[in-house]
């Protein structure tokens, strides 16, 4: 046995769409909390950012910079609303509602479950993209409407953020542990992705690291060629990275959730 | 009449202790089939076991015929359980949480809807049916959670501690519930630690300790076969001991008192007061907490 055998794919009924389905009736419940954050955040950065510190910046490769960070703002979304669902909202009902526990006492398992919360953090991520891209566009700040393509890309990088976050939360020994993927991994993420200003003035190495290992440096790409109407063969790359990353660490999180969880 | 679930040399080890020690039973179709241990004993594991929750390590388990590994989800559609941690879904109210619960097992909205509205009867919480769930006493919620463990209509319901932390008219209701649900054929499988309920719901019983099983049958047979008919409790004192070894009488030293299983409870009682006068001499029919506490013994398990 070696770490092989956390690269076990699960096996999975419709019944995963339960979970998802759980998971949204919540949602709808309290849907005007949720509506506003991923409604106020563009609105705060694009002022701040966009127009703030724009008015010294100016241009970035010829590029206005408000409409440098708004497919930014999109792609930190996408990982936040992927991330910190299968985080601290996971661990929550996994923990201290014991949900998971009362759904494993049904037919499905805790594959399934595990699987339906991933892809509820996917849809979330969706969901932050479609209501912030009317705001950006609002603003005149991205491309129609390719920029439209971003919403079902949301779902795919929300996947990959959703089982990067689930690994976490089946290692995480506590509900404060969590606060060091966020500090360590999200945070640094969010500044040196490409996110507000290009990679290319950072030394080669750190260039090299941040394409190597950094998700949302290729989330960010992808995005910005998208918003900007300058897509290249160069979104293949990144594509190809983001769905192997996505599949690998979606498996892993499903087998370190069964380890976490069956005993 | 089939047997529902059959467990041959079942163990289950969490790395070096043993939680369930190569236990052998079978629960029959239609009967209700008590659990009885101190904590530890291994009746939670094993319950998780039948709900294929909790892999087995070794043996045969075997629910409706099928065998745990290789048939969870059909043996899931077909059980109800009703697990010792409340475990409600915070986010609904009452109706919802029976709702959500039934996409679970696929059942359709219109039958759902129909189920969910006799349940809430059968439990009394009808007029709860919109209140969220932290506004629930205790005693509501464990009926809530009975319903939920019904809304597949199972074969066989597993209850883990049904009414631990209960006033007694909660308790109470629970029990009549279940009562109800045994004489429409279905079968019950419990764990308690409180002998009052296994005596007045169980046709047969195991008691466990320390992963094994000590006893298994009716609960009026091991009482005859452990304690006897009667029980007679008097002061632990040396004169008291001294008449009973001169009288050749059969007892047991717990703590202050002594205890002597007998079926001749006026004899000893009268014995007793005539010849060691002035004590306090109590005479009582024998119970399953006797056959327990002679069982698992008297220090705490901790």
């Amino acid at each position: 046995m070696s770490w092989l055998q956390y690269l076990h794919p699960p096996m999975l009924t419709r019944r995963t769409l339960r979970v998802w389905q759980r998971n949204r009736n919540v949602f709808v419940k309290t849907f005007r909390v949720n509506f506003l954050p991923p409604l106020l955040e563009p609105l705060l950065y694009l002022l701040s950012l966009g127009y703030g510190l724009g008015v010294f910046v100016t241009q970035i490769n010829g590029v206005s910079y408000p409409r440098f960070i708004a497919p930014a703002l999109l792609a930190i979304s996408i990982m936040n609303a992927g991330f910190f669902e299968t985080t601290y909202a996971s661990y929550v009902r996994m923990y201290f509602q014991k949900t998971f526990d009362a759904i494993i006492a049904t037919p499905l398992s805790i594959e399934e479950v595990i699987t339906g919360e991933i892809l509820w953090g996917a849809t979330r991520s969706v969901i932050n993209a479609s209501i912030m891209l009317p705001v950006l566009i609002a603003f005149g700040v991205v491309d129609l409407p390719i920029s439209f393509v971003i919403i079902p890309f949301a779902f795919l990088a929300g996947f990959l953020f959703a089982s990067i976050g689930m690994c976490f939360t089946a290692l995480t020994p506590n509900i404060d542990t969590l606060n060091l993927p966020t500090f360590l991994f999200i945070t640094p993420m969010f500044l040196f992705s490409g996110t507000f200003f290009p990679l290319s003035i950072l030394p080669m190495p750190i260039q090299v690291i941040a394409t190597a290992v950094l998700p949302l440096t290729h989330v960010v790409k992808i995005t910005r060629m998208i918003t900007l109407s300058q897509v290249t063969p160069a979104i293949l790359v990144s594509l190809a990275w983001i769905i192997i990353v996505a599949a690998v660490l979606f498996v892993l999180a499903v087998n370190l959730m069964k380890r976490r969880l069956i005993v | 009449m089939g047997d529902v679930i059959v467990a041959e040399d079942l163990e289950k080890r969490f790395g070096d202790f043993v939680a369930v020690n190569r236990v052998t039973f079978s629960v029959r179709e239609g009967e209700v089939f008590g659990f009885l241990g101190p904590n530890g004993a291994g009746k939670t594991t094993t319950m998780r076991m039948i709900q294929c929750v909790s892999p087995k390590t070794s043996g045969r388990l075997e629910v409706f015929g099928m065998d745990v590994n290789t048939h969870p989800a059909d043996i899931k559609c077909l059980i109800g359980v009703v697990p010792q941690e409340t475990n409600l879904d915070p986010d609904f109210s009452v109706h919802e949480n029976l709702m959500v619960y039934s996409r679970y097992f696929d059942i359709p909205p219109r039958t759902a809807l129909e189920t969910i509205g006799s349940l809430l009867d059968f439990v009394q919480l009808s007029e709860r049916r919109d209140t969220s769930i932290e506004k629930l006493s205790g005693g509501m919620k464990r009926r809530l959670i009975l319903a939920r463990a019904l809304i597949n209509n199972p074969r066989l319901l597993i209850l883990d501690e049904p009414t631990v932390g209960l006033d007694p008219q909660a308790r109470h209701l629970i029990w009549d519930r279940l009562r109800a649900l045994r004489s429409r054929g279905n079968t019950i499988v419990l764990t308690t630690h409180y002998m009052e309920e296994a005596a007045q719901l169980c046709d047969r019983i195991v008691i466990m300790d320390q992963g094994r099983i000590l006893e298994l049958g009716r609960p009026q047979d091991l009482v005859q076969k452990h304690a006897g008919v009667d029980i007679v409790e008097a002061d632990n004192k040396p004169e008291v001991l001294a008449c009973l070894g001169r009288m050749g009488a059969k007892y047991d030293v717990a703590g202050e008192r002594v205890q002597v299983f007998t079926e001749k409870a006026r004899e000893v009682t009268a014995a007793l007061l005539q010849e060691c006068s002035p004590i306090e001499v109590v005479a009582r029919p024998a119970g399953l907490e006797d056959v327990f506490l002679k069982l698992t013994g008297r220090r705490l398990k901790e």
